[in-house]
């Protein structure tokens, strides 16, 4: 299932599932990431599942790329990993002091600010990963005409709660962190818990997503 | 109850408490943290007689100025750090690599870090601190770690626990040497980049930008230019990779990284020189020299050994 697995660096197993981004190559990246965590191998440090990519990083001290490859390639990865899906709503306020893209996504669309707001709010997402920032969702797919490249040189600073679209995705700034996507509204909701050790993330791979729109009073209002 | 601590008169710039990080987290977006450079975070905690991973207070540029109170605890100073011992009747300057006592009273003025940027602060003792994730590490953009994830304040008190009794004294000889010429694995998107932009990379100079932290250190320097595409899927990152968005300058993950991006990866800088390079300050100069995986890997076990020996020294 695994199409290529190459180096990153001299510390981490790249591993290549395809170059498309859809829901089943996403799932063969998860089976394997849930596989590998269960093995629990000496050495290997971090598992990181992206859409269709799997990098897996190690200790240097103990292991190295060959050794990896050959237990990585040796591998019995179970399909009966059934991802546990949620449904979650996330209110988001598109007031023009959060929306900061909004006019940059209006020119290289062609579309209106209310005809961008009306396809994204009507729409149900698939989140695909976690992370950039603790707890951010990744969450597809938005259709065509939504599409937009990321800033070219990415903000140092995007504030936490933003709601942003790059390609065909939707994610949430968890917190104030550099960034370059193009951000259309912010969330009051708190999507990521540290306090929460065994379960810090309100939105975990395989969850459905839907936004909602909410005003300004609400979003100042919200009980967080 | 506990009586030892220090009272924090000057917190400094980037003030925090940092241990070896914590693994296995890249998934849900948090990344190893830790001390940034991890040969000077161990030799420090040896030098105070502590088991190598303790909690210690790493500091950047400007460091803290610390006032004691409590039974005589040992202090040492590790990186390229300038440093003042004040007492009630005296004031005597310090050398890194040294351990020293403090009494009751006394004050420690870390003033700054001499063309270096992390330096590390061990006391023979327990510092206490919060741990998540089985480790203190502070990450303040996830507010995670030790002293409710933020640097440490103006004014906050830091207490110690278990102190050492056996305060013996202890040095290395050691001085920090620095690199101009960072070793890179070329990276999973080298062939997004043109030709010119290949060469320019291997051969051209960057200069470190003041846009440089934790997360991250950005580069300026001719532009790389990109013939594929300027955006990839975003996937996984790791400290060292050097990603290059559109607008063609480099930028370098470092310890607290976004887990995952979505700018071509160049190169990854080789594990051994990782401890060396973010001790580089705005303004420096560096040149990337590309190596093979193999030479990469023996770089690491000869640094790693050099690390081991200098402990062994202590």
């Amino acid at each position: 299932m695994i199409k290529n697995i190459s180096n990153l660096g001299d510390a981490a197993l790249y591993c290549d599932f395809g170059s498309e981004v859809n829901k089943e190559i996403n799932s063969k990246v998860i089976q394997y990431f849930k596989s590998i965590q269960k093995e629990n191998i000496d050495g290997v440090n971090n598992l990181t599942p992206s859409y269709n990519k799997l990098i897996i990083s190690f200790d240097l001290r103990k292991k190295n790329f060959q050794t990896i490859k050959k237990l990585i390639e040796n591998l019995n990865v179970t399909n009966d990993d059934k991802l546990d899906t949620n449904r979650i709503k996330i209110p988001v306020c598109c007031d023009e002091n959060f929306s900061l893209d909004i006019k940059r996504l209006e020119e290289k669309l062609q579309l209106t600010r209310d005809k961008i707001y009306e396809k994204f709010f009507g729409k149900e997402f698939f989140c695909y990963m976690t992370g950039f920032i603790a707890g951010m969702p990744f969450l597809g797919d938005l259709e065509n005409e939504l599409q937009a490249k990321r800033l070219e040189t990415p903000r140092v600073k995007v504030p936490k709660g933003s709601v942003g679209l790059t390609e065909q995705f939707a994610n949430v700034y968890t917190f104030e962190s550099p960034g370059g996507w193009n951000i259309i509204g912010n969330t009051p909701q708190v999507i990521f818990d540290s306090t929460n050790e065994n379960n810090p993330n309100l939105i975990n791979p395989g969850d459905l997503v839907t936004f909602e729109q909410i005003t300004k009073d609400q979003y100042y209002n919200n009980d967080e | 109850m506990n009586k030892n601590y220090f009272e924090i008169k000057r917190a400094g710039i980037n003030t925090t408490f940092q241990d070896k990080g914590r693994d296995n987290l890249y998934h849900i977006g948090i990344p190893f943290s830790g001390a940034m450079d991890n040969r000077n975070f161990q030799i420090s905690n040896k030098l105070v007689g502590n088991e190598l991973n303790f909690p210690i207070i790493e500091f950047a540029y400007q460091g803290p100025l610390l006032k004691y109170f409590g039974e005589n605890i040992n202090f040492a100073i590790t990186g390229d750090v300038k440093f003042i011992i004040k007492k009630k009747n005296n004031a005597i300057e310090g050398n890194c690599y040294q351990s020293f006592t403090l009494e009751n009273g006394d004050e420690l003025d870390i003033i700054s870090t001499n063309k270096s940027v992390y330096g590390y602060l061990a006391v023979s003792g327990e510092f206490d601190v919060n741990y998540q994730w089985s480790s203190c590490s502070v990450n303040t953009k996830a507010n995670i770690g030790a002293n409710n994830g933020k640097k440490i304040k103006d004014g906050q008190n830091i207490y110690i626990s278990n102190i050492n009794k056996n305060l013996s004294d202890k040095k290395l000889n050691y001085i920090n040497t620095k690199i101009e010429n960072i070793r890179v694995i070329q990276g999973t998107n080298f062939d997004y980049f043109s030709d010119k932009g290949k060469k320019i990379f291997f051969e051209k100079e960057f200069v470190i930008s003041k846009l440089s932290d934790r997360m991250g250190m950005r580069l300026e320097g001719p532009k790389i230019e990109n013939i594929v595409d300027t955006n990839i899927k975003s996937e996984g990152l790791l400290k060292g990779v050097i990603q290059v968005p559109a607008d063609g300058n480099p930028i370098i993950m470092l310890s607290d990284h976004g887990t995952i991006g979505g700018y071509p990866k160049i190169g990854v800088v080789i594990s051994a020189d990782y401890d060396k390079l973010v001790q580089l300050t705005p303004g420096s100069k560096i040149k990337f020299k590309k190596v093979e995986l193999a030479d990469a890997e023996t770089l690491f076990k000869l640094y790693d050994l050099e690390t081991e020996n200098l402990i062994s020294q202590i």
